[in-house]
Parts: C-alpha cells; structure tokens; sequence
C-alpha cells in the first residue's frame, strides 16, 4: 500500500509536467490543427536558457520569471518569422519544418552547452514535509507550480479579452476578423503562451531528469499521448490526461515486471496507439465529423 | 458631400473566377441602401469585398479615404461592422462572450457597459440566454446575436447579409423594426443585402439590383417600387 501511494504521488508530480507539455501543444493545435514536434525542444532550450542566468549569479527565481518571459517573446517570434511565411503550406511541409524546429533547438542546446549532462537546481528545499517517505518537496512543488500555472491559464482564458480573442480564434478566425481581432498577432500570442508553459515544465523536471539536449525526447512522448488521451482539442482533457499518464507510467513500471524503466517510452506508444484505435477523439474532445 | 461608402468599378475573385464585374455603389452619411439579386447574383461578394475578405481591383472608399486593400480586421476597426452570411456565430462561447468580441477593438469599458445594455434592451430574449453557448440558440436567436454582435462595435456603417435568412416572418419584421431604431437613434448607415426585396425597399432608401457580378438598375427605393419589372420579378404583385 505504501509502495502504491508513492508511486501514485510521484506519478502526479511527472504528470503535471506531461499536463503542461500537453497543453502547450492543445493551444497550438487548436489553431494550427498540427501537432508541434518542436515543443518538448523548446522547453529543453528555455530550461538551458535559465541554467546559463542561474549559472550567471542570478538568484533562482529572477531567472525563473526572466527565462518565462524570453521563452515567450521567442515563442512569438518563431511563429513570426518561421511558421508565419509556410502558415497556407501543405500539412506535410508545415510536419517538416516542425522536426527542422526540433533538430535546431536540439543542436543549438548542443553546441552552445554541450552534451554533457548537468545539474539544474530546484528552487524547493530538499527532503519531504514532516520526513514522510511518500512525497518530496520538489515533487510536492511541482505540483503547485503546475497548478498555478493552469490556474493563470484558466483566468486569463475565462477573463481577459485577449484571452477570449484567442479562444475566438481558435473556432472562427473568419468572425474574428469582421469584430477587428487581429488574427496572426493571436496565432504569435498562442504559441508564446505555449512556449512559455513549456520553459515552466522544462525548469520543473529538469532538477529530477538532469539538463542534456536530449531530456525531453521521452517527455514529449507521454505529453503527445497525454494531450491524445485527453482529446486535442480539449485543454481540460490535456490536463487530465498528464495526470493519468503519469499515474499510469509509474504504476506499470512497479507491477507489471516486464516494463520497468526500459519500456517506458514502449507504455507512452502503447497508449498512444490504444487512444488512436478506441476513442481517436480522446476522452474529452469533439469527434471530428468528417463531410463525404 | 462625400458619401459614406463608395465603390467604384470593383471586380472580384475567387481564384481565376470573377464574380465581380466592376460594381459601383454608394452609401451616403446615415442612409440605408439595399442590394437585392437572385442567388449568386454577387450580392455576399459585394460585401466580402468591402471588408477586404477576397481578392479585388477596383476602389472602395469610406468617408472618404481609400479602404481597398486593407486586412479584414483593419476595416472592422475603422467602424464598419459586417455580420455575414450564415450569422459567423462563436458557437462555442456564451451569448455574453459573442457580444464581448463585438467590442473587442473598444478601450471605453464603460460605453461598452451601456452599449451591452442596450443590445439587450433591443433584444431581451439574448439576455435570457446569457450564459448560454451560443451554438445552442435558435436561428433567429443567432441572427439577433449578430446584429446585437455589431452593434457592440459602435459602428458608423453596418453592412448586413440577408438578416431575414430562415426566420419566422414575426421575428423578420422585428428585427427590420430594430434596423430601423439603430439606423434613426444611433445614426447608423447600412448596406443591406435581401431576398426579401419588400421588406428591404421599405427599409431602404435606395436600391441596387445585381445580376451576375453586375449592377442592372439603381435608384430609389420609391421609384423603383413603381417600376413594372421590379414588380413582378422580385416584389411579386
Ligand atoms: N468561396 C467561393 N469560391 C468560388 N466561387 C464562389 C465562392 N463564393 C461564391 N462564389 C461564386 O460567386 C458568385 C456570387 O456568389 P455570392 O455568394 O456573392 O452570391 P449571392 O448573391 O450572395 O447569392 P445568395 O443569394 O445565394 O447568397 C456565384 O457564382 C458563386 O458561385
Ligand atoms: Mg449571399
């Protein structure tokens, strides 16, 4: 039993950092209706970002907020500059320029930091609350920030009018026009927001994956089978999803003996292929119905 | 005295196709000018073009200054509000929220306070339904939500497409009712396209009858309802 709610309560900790990745990739699907393969890399190099200012003498939480803002206005810009001009391009072309995303933030992390591995620090204090051996601080943390950080998400979607603006978007970029919403500085808005809740979830895990070029490769994956299991184009869903995901992961890995740690990824595919083939629309999204 | 809105020999596309043959036509300050044409006529195009929404040739002037070419969403933030063919309902937000993004260019958080009120004074079936996504509405319960939804703009020209579509003959004189009070209150001018061309000559003060991407007649709406043709094939006695 105690084994069990550990593991439960660590799978919530690596959950909220699927349920995060996964959001960052429902708000670009939403409006993009593509998956963006380049999201986990992103993260990985805003988490890189914050290791070069924490390195530099900043104090943890200055380069916290400082890498959430960068992270932000470059999510911005690569939508600008990158996305904006190949936006009409055939499905498969705007897939390669995602996996061209993905291999330049890869190398870029490289090349600039190497590939060696490094510590990131956590911002929470060591050890659990009270000594108890089911749940740390740093996973207890976690947990809060995500929760913070959809909380922020919830409000600013529910409230604010360049938060309604882009839940417009998202479902009639047409209407959106004709009320004056200025539709591609709302697809820009979108993927700075997603950039910078993924540089959240990079500086979240990193302190328990380590930072290397390659940390988020596996996140990724559970976040891509998160955001499927949830329904892509259902934030809530998303979020469910990363949590159950994370369960699940650590669940299967301590009592189904052949998975363990080697066949995560394994699990994370499974499950995606599950989804596809029972319920492709995820357990909260709209089917799609498709005119003949 | 400048008019309002003025188009001069616009052609329109849809890729290679033209479905605009250089149109003329103008709104004056506070008028009502109605377009009226069978299906496929060109009267949406018409529109479309104006709000910069397909590609066109030609002028478009409003209140004077050149708007042809602009982005769609730099024409709604000069005052004209265009509520489309098919009503362009945010189905998935709440009747509330629509109205919302009706103003969502406007920083005067307490006129738009009012202007709400009003919307709803002028149609009080959508303040019932306030929290209630707006795809769950009725037809006509849409359509006043698209007027109520440029109305939020404070527009100084409304450019409606067939506001009547689907509606319960009821609601249709209700709503031209409504059109009426914006237009005399609020100073509103219009550009407004119909099937129902007796209830659009009675609004309007002008006419402009399309056929194929072209301009047959013009004129006012009094002279033309006398006119034999127009009699039988569009006000039918
Ligand atoms: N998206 C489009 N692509 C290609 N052709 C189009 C498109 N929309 C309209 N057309 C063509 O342009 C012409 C004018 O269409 P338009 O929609 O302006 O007609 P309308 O007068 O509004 O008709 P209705 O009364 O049926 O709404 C038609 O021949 C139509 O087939
Ligand atoms: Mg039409």
């Amino acid at each position: 039993m105690e084994i069990f709610l550990q593991q439960v309560l660590s799978g919530l900790a690596t959950g909220a950092i699927y349920a995060s990745l996964a959001l960052a990739l429902v708000m670009i699907y939403q409006t993009t209706e593509l998956i963006n393969f380049a999201q986990g890399e992103m993260a990985m190099f805003s988490t890189y970002i914050a290791w070069a200012l924490i390195n530099a003498g900043m104090p943890y939480w200055a380069a916290f907020f400082l890498t959430i803002g960068i992270s932000f206005v470059g999510g911005m810009a690569i939508e600008r500059i990158i996305i904006r001009p190949v936006e009409k391009a055939p499905v498969l072309a705007l897939v390669i320029v995602f996996i061209g995303l993905l291999v330049i933030f890869n190398s870029l992390a490289g090349w600039l930091w190497t590939y060696t591995i490094k510590e990131f620090p956590s911002p929470f204090p060591v050890g659990s609350p009270g000594g108890n051996t089911y749940i740390g601080f740093h996973q207890l943390g976690m947990i809060g920030v995500t929760l913070l950080v959809l909380l922020f998400l919830y409000l600013f979607f529910r409230f604010a009018p360049l938060g309604l603006a882009l839940r417009a978007v998202a479902q009639n970029p047409v209407s959106s026009r004709l009320v004056g919403v200025r539709v591609g500085w709302m697809l820009a808005l979108g993927w700075g927001l997603a950039a910078a809740v993924g540089a959240v979830a990079g500086m979240m895990v990193a302190p328990r994956l380590f930072l290397d070029p390659n940390m988020m490769g596996g996140v990724l994956l559970y976040a891509f089978a998160a955001a499927l299991l949830g329904g892509t184009t259902s934030p809530l869903g998303a979020v469910i999803g990363g949590f159950t995901l994370g369960v699940l992961e650590n669940l299967a890995g301590t009592y189904i003996p052949f998975i363990g740690t080697e066949l995560k990824l394994a699990f994370a595919l499974g499950i995606i292929i599950l989804v596809l083939l029972v319920r492709p629309q995820g357990l909260l999204g709209k089917k799609i119905v498709a005119r003949v | 005295m400048v008019a309002m809105l003025e188009l001069k020999n616009v052609e329109a596309f849809y890729g290679p196709i033209r479905a605009l043959h250089g149109i003329s036509l103008s709104v004056e300050q506070g008028g009502i000018v109605t377009v009226l044409g069978a299906n496929g006529a060109g009267k949406t195009t018409t529109l479309r073009a104006i709000c910069g929404m397909i590609k066109t040739t030609g002028s478009i002037k409003f209140e004077g200054r050149e708007i042809f070419g602009k982005l769609t969403e730099s024409v709604a933030r000069l005052g004209i509000a265009h509520v489309p063919e098919g009503r362009g309902t945010f189905e998935k937000l709440t009747t509330e929220e629509n109205l919302r993004l009706g103003a969502f260019t406007r920083r005067d958080r307490n006129a738009v306070a009012e202007d709400m009120d009003r919307v709803y004074g002028y149609f009080p079936v959508l303040a019932e339904r306030r929290e209630q996504q707006a795809g769950t509405l009725s037809g006509g319960e849409q359509q006043m939500l698209a007027i109520g939804r440029a109305l939020m703009l404070r527009p100084r020209l409304m450019l409606l497409d067939e506001p009547s579509f689907g509606l319960a003959p009821m609601i249709v004189q209700e709503i031209f009712r409504i059109m009426r009070s914006i237009n005399e209150n609020d100073g509103v001018s219009m550009l407004l396209v119909e099937q129902n061309a007796a209830l659009a000559m009675d609004l309007a003060d002008q006419a402009f009858l399309l056929e194929t991407g072209e301009v047959v007649m013009s004129g006012d709406t009094k002279t033309m309802k006398e006119d034999e043709s127009i009699r039988t094939s569009y006000l039918g006695y």
